[in-house]
């Protein structure tokens, strides 16, 4: 079961490293590593160069680091929930099996 | 698959809005109704939503050179139905739009019906035909969040394909497929090989639970 899921985990290391293996050397400044999102927008902007965006986000991130801190707040508040309820049900059955 | 705030004309806001309130609202329905049934459901369900938060936190590099994140929509979606997942999705999207300008609160109806609805919608599909085939909880559970991420991601372009056709809706579809929906598949693939590593320890630690929900089978339980 532990080897199985460490396979699985090694399986997605893989995946993630791969591309970074790829194309090492490569960076932001020659369009690698951009996000699929920000692609979108602009793929929006340069075939429809009338539409106007009607609409902005009341508040951006000031820069990268302010970003990075955001998303590292979304990813803990995720697993320290996760972890909190991996241990709740094993310290329940542990309670369990002592009565 | 996050659409950027005021990229989506008032009009597409407006319908992809009133599609995902109506889902939402179903949602919390079932929510409490799993929740008034099962003392037990509710630590899977913010196990659930809190495995959606941190998947989608993670911006990952794809072989085709561009960066994008995975949904975490499967696993909500092959213990409660693609409403719940929906409900889920909402914490989520306003999280990102509100504090990251990640996604927008005037695209939150078109991003909740591709990360909340359609993705989830599909992999359910997936979930349900697999399971009735008799495979294991663990792989149905790889193809269902394999193909919640992907669908959520093509659901993406054909939305923007929708809201701007060009001159042919086609070819658009295709540049916005090629953008979210390539990337996408080696991610698809390690959110599908990450679902199945939480639900085989979920599996583990509370088989009751998932028997209870319908998830598994008692049988299936035993085994382990």
């Amino acid at each position: 079961m532990d080897m199985k899921n460490i396979v699985l985990l090694a399986i997605v290391a893989i995946l993630i490293i791969a591309p970074l293996v790829m194309y090492n050397g490569h960076g932001e400044d020659d369009g690698f590593f951009g996000g699929s999102d920000d692609a979108g927008g602009e793929a929006i902007e340069e075939n429809n160069p009338d539409y106007e965006i009607w609409a902005a986000s009341p508040w951006e991130p000031p820069s990268g680091e302010i970003e990075s801190l955001l998303f590292a707040l979304q990813a803990a508040i995720g697993a320290i929930i996760i972890g909190y309820i991996f241990g709740y049900w094993h310290g329940g059955k542990k309670v369990n099996k002592n009565e | 698959m996050h659409i950027m705030e005021g990229y989506l004309p008032p009009m597409w806001c407006a319908i992809w809005f009133i599609i995902s309130a109506v889902v939402v609202i179903y949602g919390i329905m079932q929510i409490k109704k799993y929740t008034a049934e099962n003392d037990d459901a509710m630590p899977l369900l913010a196990l659930s939503g809190a495995f959606m938060f941190i998947l989608s936190s993670l911006k990952m590099p794809s072989v085709s050179g561009s960066c994008s994140h995975p949904c975490g929509n499967g696993l909500g979606t092959a213990f409660f139905g693609p409403a719940v997942t929906a409900v889920l999705s909402v914490i989520v999207l306003l999280f990102q739009a509100i504090l990251l300008a990640h996604g927008g609160l005037t695209t939150l109806g078109a991003n909740i019906f591709s990360m909340g609805i359609m993705g989830p919608v599909c992999g359910y599909i997936v979930w349900v035909a697999l399971r009735k085939a008799n495979i294991s909880a663990s792989i149905s559970m790889f193809f269902t969040a394999f193909v919640a991420d992907l669908m959520t991601y093509i659901t993406t372009s054909v939305e923007l394909a929708l809201a701007f056709p060009g001159a042919d809706m086609g070819a658009t579809f295709a540049t916005f497929f090629g953008i979210f929906a390539i990337t996408q598949i080696p991610l698809a693939i390690a959110e599908g090989l990450l679902s199945t590593v939480i639900y085989n320890y979920i599996e583990n630690a509370r088989p009751d639970i998932l028997v209870k929900l319908g998830v598994i089978s008692e049988q299936e339980a035993g085994a382990n």
